[in-house]
């Protein structure tokens, strides 16, 4: 709501008409955060099979990852929780410079 | 995420309630919780989570990891008065995220040219405010200076549970202004609760340092509600 142009209502508005247009979903939200993580706890990205997507979970820096998750748990089913972070060399080169650190649970809309 | 749940979910928000989901993250599975069920259910109340004052996070609860996820409707201020303060008030409120609404029956002041790209209403607040629906995640100011316009506005928003009610004007003024609501039926309680004179005392002079002080203040009550009232 603090975010100018797309609220996270129309986020998951439109997570809803996605799936009722028979397209595969998945919902990624920041469940924790440490430090300056650049988005709060409850912020969502929308994803679709096509790898399109809607949303943040971060300053733009990890969504790439974030997307490429959501696309296996769209195929499995099976939810994920992933964490990036400035410690970790893979978050790094995710590129989350910020200093925060994240856990951001990703869902298929079944 | 069932798309029933997520249906659900929408239609809460679209309708201005608020809600929790609770997402156990072993083994995913989900509940939702109407704003009504949220204030009674068990696991939210040991974890002495409330829709309004807490955050969303992860809990633990009997060796379980929860993910609870408060939804809460998007916020607005309804302004009576289109007058210079509610000028600055406009985009100033936009930047913190609240839908602002301002209302005055004179057409001399409430015009598109000095408030582009607001919702504007012409007419008088018994009229305009009940379309409005206003609610506890709405704040509402009072700021024409007029009592006929505003002494029947903060009725309707003191009835509604506004979570801020402000009016503009100086003791004096309020003084009056508590004798006409207690005239027209309102609480002792409920006139106690308007903030008069409106806005954190920051020594605000010019109109947007006014507007600045109401925003301020209603950012108060929004995040410390309870607190700031004690």
């Amino acid at each position: 709501m603090t975010n100018p142009g797309i609220r996270d209502d129309d986020v998951l508005k439109a997570a809803e008409q996605w799936r009722r247009e028979g397209r595969g979903v998945a919902i990624a939200t920041v469940v924790q955060t440490w430090g300056s993580a650049p988005r709060p706890v409850g912020s969502h990205l929308v994803i679709d099979d096509k790898q399109n997507f809607l949303g943040s979970v971060s300053g733009g820096c990890i969504e790439g990852e974030v997307i490429v998750n959501a696309g296996e748990v769209i195929e499995s089913g099976k939810p994920r929780l992933l964490e990036f972070g400035v410690a970790d060399e893979t978050a790094w080169r995710a590129g989350l410079s910020c200093g925060g650190n994240i856990r951001i649970y990703v869902q298929r809309v079944d | 995420m069932r798309l029933d749940l997520l249906a659900d979910l929408n239609a809460e928000r679209a309708a201005r309630r608020g809600a929790v989901v609770v997402t156990d993250l072993a083994d995913g599975s989900q509940r939702m919780l109407r704003e009504n069920e949220a204030a009674s259910d068990a696991l939210l109340k040991s974890l002495n989570v409330r829709l309004r004052g807490s955050k969303s996070g992860v809990h633990e609860h009997g060796g379980k990891k929860f993910f609870v996820e408060l939804h809460r409707p998007p916020l607005r201020i309804v302004v009576t008065g289109a007058v210079h303060v509610s000028q600055a008030m406009a985009p100033m409120a936009k930047l913190l995220g609240y839908d602002i609404v301002i209302i005055d029956p004179r057409d001399a002041f409430a015009t598109p040219a000095r408030f582009p790209d607001v919702q504007l209403i012409v007419g008088w607040p018994d009229n305009a405010l009940p379309s409005l629906a206003l609610d506890p995640w709405t704040a509402f100011a009072a700021i024409t200076h007029d009592p006929k316009i505003d002494n029947p506005a903060l009725k309707l928003a003191l009835d509604a549970g506004c979570f801020y009610v402000g009016a503009l004007g100086s003791k004096k003024t309020h003084a009056r202004r508590v004798e006409a609501l207690k005239q027209m039926g309102v609480s002792e309680a409920k006139i106690a609760s308007i903030h008069a004179p409106i806005g954190l005392d920051i020594g605000a002079l010019s109109p947007p340092e006014i507007a600045l002080a109401i925003l301020a203040e209603i950012t108060l009550y929004l995040r410390k509600g309870e607190e700031a009232s004690a």
